[in-house]
């Protein structure tokens, strides 16, 4: 172990403008500390949506339930996917972003510090409004999709799809940002000789997720916009009566809804694909044809949205169109797969948690994977659409895919970010139990699904043949339970022990690894230069051995940016606006435009203090 | 995008000037006066003989000048010309993505409408 | 940190400014705003239920007589004036760069004076069309309508604002040819602003 200098409250060594306490926490811009807020927070949602999935579980456990009210049970389930997909899996994403693109890539910082701060605090402020519908008994309903005309005034008169649409516009702030944020940041902050078919896989998948998030959201931010004025102002946009189309809401939502399902799933994808490698031994297999495909789907992401509207009567050409895009869209993710598996091939494989994660991801999405594309068939759809069959295929895809890859993703880098490796049996012991209780979940759902067990029914009759298979569910849904308690438990006993992790317990491929865990402020004493893909691994072939534990220097001399508060006033002022939107009826116009006054306020202060 | 290029990208050798600025506003003025003038001819009050001729061409040309419109403030007000490419990508990828979006919209509601109509 | 606009030596991996290009990267993602907001319009056009309409007259059915809502001279003027507001705003930035203030303060405050002037327009132009009879909810017409030029006319005003300030900033001389950025930056989302009401202008009011 390096020596290092131990400040006596602090595990780490005090670098450049060290800071301690809540406020230093408040006008943090460290890339780092925004990540760990991002995954604290987000981590606490994932919790909270997982009780709500388990309450769901409860009543469908046996036929006839009353555990639930039908409206409870609705807010529950739209609860549960909105909070899982918008303030859980993306923000879970955002925090191996923000961590890692700037280490990964070897520069101190992202380009627009205080802008990544901004994301983080109007992310918080809109996962609070949007679960402060709970408080109001009316918390969203309608299905985290929101097909109009359910969502009109007239069929949901109360606040829940208010809280709905509000609250998501609030979260596209976030997302919008970050993501100019990080594809200046990849594109302009990289290390010397880091071409961009030197980059780490990761970065190379959150750049396209970047474009994805920057193409995408616009336009469900229009969609809300226009339900908006629907229900506030009484246009008729998809008000039939009106001379409106609710399918418009379901072109524009999918619009969004499908880039943002390959926005849930490239990071996992990424992380995947730096895990594998490193605990096979092995470089990446095929990188170039990783790229392309990435590229690929993101691009051919835009032309298939409509494969969920199969049941709509658009036609046969339409059908037939998207039916096409759907399944050729298979094709680069296949090509993915085939890439893993052939890393792993001949490598010398590192049973370790995060490989046990990263395998249990391939093999999860490989099976979601297949009951998409039998989604992909408009005639087949036809008897899976609204059935189990769907809810089976997004989870093997969103949990089996997104969150064992998100997983493996955090027993990997956790000793970078926290200085302590989590224990391993008990990481093992969270693997298995999830593998188990996550396929115990949701196989049996392929088989009700296809015997016609409708969604988004908070109840069924009994002796229609979906009894025991719901049992089974509501079993592995427990199962999963105890592996989180694991997870949370090993988390805890692991932040008793002394933080001190190698830089590069794994022996990692990728510049993160090669400075001390956890870094300091200003990450790189001195900015790498790279010689090749896989650069850390690049350089200690060419040293022709590992590398020494890096020392914590004092880092005097180097200018980070200095800390700021204006990004959560300003954050402020955007959750300000769409309160005073929500509450018109009381505080009038002069709400709202008080609260434009407040973010006018947050925006030109920060325009004008010097960045430093 | 290749690694460390020092700051070659904005020393334009071929600077605008401000005649050439004018000039593409003059340009601009014109094809604005175009646009409103095949209005005129087609629909508005000084349409003539030649107005049912033109109306199967009136959206093309229209869309044609206000594309010779916006490819000119892109390229000149915009620098878009003399800047360095990643500018324009950047810019022109989202654009064909949207334009897919607009033509495919329009498409999927012409085509889900008369599918309905014909039963 | 990488520079801020310092002269010439720029040490970014594309030698390209980080706010420049995020700027840019900004309009990217407007494009697709406004192509959803002009989508809805064209899906929604012909399918109002009632009139007024743009350009057809209507008779209610209540015998209440409609002329057609659209007046073209007048956006016309509007039109006009926006894309001179655009080589306006060149000039002005040229100026800047090239450390001449008189001729930055001028064009710009000229830039000013036109945005002003077509937001002026268009407020008049909604009050107008509302005093004849279309209001936000007449119609499926009037929803879209207002909707996309009023989001519009609302990224003006925030240009005009942005603008505004810049010109403030260039009468206390602190607009120099190193800060030159800041105002190469409104500019741009200005002349996104005008680019799409280039395609506005005839789609909506020229396409029948």
């Amino acid at each position: 172990m390096a020596t290092r200098v131990l400040d006596q409250h602090h595990a780490q060594a005090p670098a450049h403008g060290d800071k301690t306490g809540v406020w230093s926490w408040i006008t943090t811009v460290d890339h780092k500390r925004i990540g760990l807020l991002y995954g604290a927070t987000a981590f606490f949602f994932f919790l909270l949506g997982g009780v709500e999935a388990l309450l769901l579980r409860i009543q469908l456990g046996s036929p006839e339930n009353t555990f639930l009210s039908a409206e409870t049970y609705n807010q529950l389930f739209t609860m549960h996917g909105t909070t899982m997909i918008f303030l859980a899996i993306m923000p879970l994403s955002a925090m191996f972003f923000n961590y890692l693109i700037p280490l990964q890539i070897g520069a101190r910082d992202v380009a627009f510090p205080r802008l990544n701060a901004f994301s983080y605090w109007v992310f918080l402020l809109g996962g609070l409004f949007l679960n402060a519908s709970f408080l109001f008994g009316a918390a969203p309903d309608q299905g985290w999709f929101g097909y109009a005309n359910l969502t009109s005034k007239q069929y949901s008169p109360g606040l829940n799809v208010d809280f709905w649409t509000l609250g998501l516009q609030i979260l596209g702030i976030a997302s919008l940002a970050a993501a100019v944020n990080f594809f200046v940041t990849i594109l302009n902050m990289r290390a010397p000789g880091m071409t961009l078919m030197r980059m780490p896989m990761f970065v190379w998948m959150s750049f396209i997720t970047q474009v994805l998030l920057l193409l995408a959201f616009p336009v469900i931010t229009v969609a809300l916009i226009l339900l908006m004025y629907d229900r506030f102002f009484g246009s008729s946009f998809f008000v039939p009566a009106g001379g409106g189309d609710p399918l418009l809401w379901q072109h524009l939502f999918w619009i969004f809804g499908h880039p943002e399902v390959y926005i849930l799933i490239l990071p996992a994808f990424g992380i995947v694909s730096e895990v594998l490698p490193v605990f096979s031994r092995k470089p990446l297999f095929g990188y170039a044809a990783m790229v392309f495909s990435g590229v690929f789907i993101a691009f051919l992401g835009f032309g298939v949205w409509s494969h969920h509207m199969f049941s709509t009567g658009m036609g046969p050409l339409a059908d037939t169109f998207f039916a096409l895009t759907t399944m050729l869209i298979a094709i680069p993710t296949g090509v993915k797969i085939f890439n893993w598996i052939g890393t792993m091939w001949g490598g010398s494989l590192q049973y370790k948690t995060p490989l046990l994660f990263a395998i249990g991801f391939i093999a999860m999405f490989i099976i979601g994977g297949l009951s998409g594309v039998m989604h992909s068939s408009p005639p087949a759809d036809l008897q899976q659409t609204d059935t189990y069959f769907v809810v089976a295929h997004f989870h093997y895809v969103l949990f089996g895919g997104s969150i064992f890859g998100l997983t493996a993703g955090a027993y990997y880098w956790w000793p970078k970010m926290f200085g302590r490796l989590l224990n391993e049996r008990l990481g093992k012991l969270h693997f298995w139990l999830m593998l188990i209780g996550f396929n115990l979940t949701f196989f049996p759902m392929h088989f009700v699904g296809l015997h016609g067990m409708p969604r988004r029914v908070y109840t069924y009759p009994e002796g229609l043949g979906f009894d025991l298979m719901n049992q089974i569910e509501t079993a592995g849904s427990f199962v999963l339970t105890v592996a989180f308690l694991v997870f949370l438990y090993n988390i805890f006993q692991t932040s008793r022990q002394p933080a001190n992790a190698p830089a590069d317990p794994w022996n990692g491929a990728t510049l993160e690894w090669s400075i001390p865990s956890p870094p300091p402020e200003f990450n790189f004493a001195e900015i790498p230069t790279v010689r090749g893909r896989d650069a850390l691994w690049e350089t200690k072939r060419q040293r022709g051995s590992t590398l020494p534990e890096p020392a914590r220097v004092s880092g005097a001399g180097i200018h980070m940016p200095n800390p700021s508060y204006w990004p959560l006033v300003t954050a402020v002022g955007v959750l300000a606006v769409f309160v005073s939107l929500m509450v018109m009826g009381y505080t009038g116009v002069w709400g709202v435009a008080a609260s434009i006054a407040l973010l006018f306020l947050g925006v030109y202060k920060w325009a004008y203090e010097p960045a430093g | 995008m290749d690694a460390h290029v020092t700051g070659t990208a904005h020393t334009e050798h071929s600077h605008p000037t401000a005649g050439l600025y004018f000039k593409v506003g003059l340009v601009l003025f014109v094809l604005t006066a175009l646009e409103v003038g095949l209005y005129e001819i087609t629909y508005g009050e000084h349409a003539g003989s030649f107005a049912p001729t033109i109306k199967p061409l009136f959206v093309p040309m229209l869309l044609l000048l206000s594309a010779a419109k916006f490819a000119l403030v892109a390229m000149f007000y915009m620098h878009l010309k003399q800047d360095h490419k990643l500018f324009s990508g950047v810019f022109v990828f989202p654009l064909i993505i949207a334009i897919f979006i607009v033509v495919a919209l329009i498409v999927l509601q012409a085509y889900h409408f008369s599918f309905a109509r014909a039963g | 940190m990488t520079a801020h606009a310092q002269a010439a030596h720029l040490e970014t991996s594309t030698g390209l400014d980080n706010r420049k290009l995020a700027i840019w990267t900004f309009i990217g993602s407007e494009c697709m705003f406004f192509a959803t907001l002009i989508s809805n319009y064209l899906v929604n056009k012909g399918r109002s239920l009632v009139g007024p309409y743009p350009h057809e007259p209507w008779t209610s059915p209540a015998g209440q007589h409609f002329e057609p809502i659209f007046e073209i001279p007048l956006v016309t003027l509007g039109t006009a004036l926006l894309l001179f507001s655009s080589l306006f705003v060149v000039l002005a930035l040229s100026g800047a760069q090239r450390g001449n203030r008189k001729a930055l303060l001028g064009w710009l405050a000229a830039t000013l004076a036109c945005g002003i002037f077509f937001v002026g327009m268009q407020v008049y132009e909604f009050t107008h069309f509302v005093h004849r009879g279309l209001g936000f909810t007449t119609n499926l017409f009037g929803s879209s309508f207002y909707t996309l030029t009023g989001f519009h006319g609302t990224h003006v005003t925030i240009g005009v604002i942005w603008l505004a300030t810049l010109w403030v900033d260039a009468l206390r001389g602190r607009l120099q040819p190193h800060r030159a950025l800041n105002l190469e930056m409104a500019a741009l989302y200005w002349h996104f602003v005008d680019v799409v009401w280039i395609i506005i202008f005839p789609v909506v009011y020229l396409i029948k």
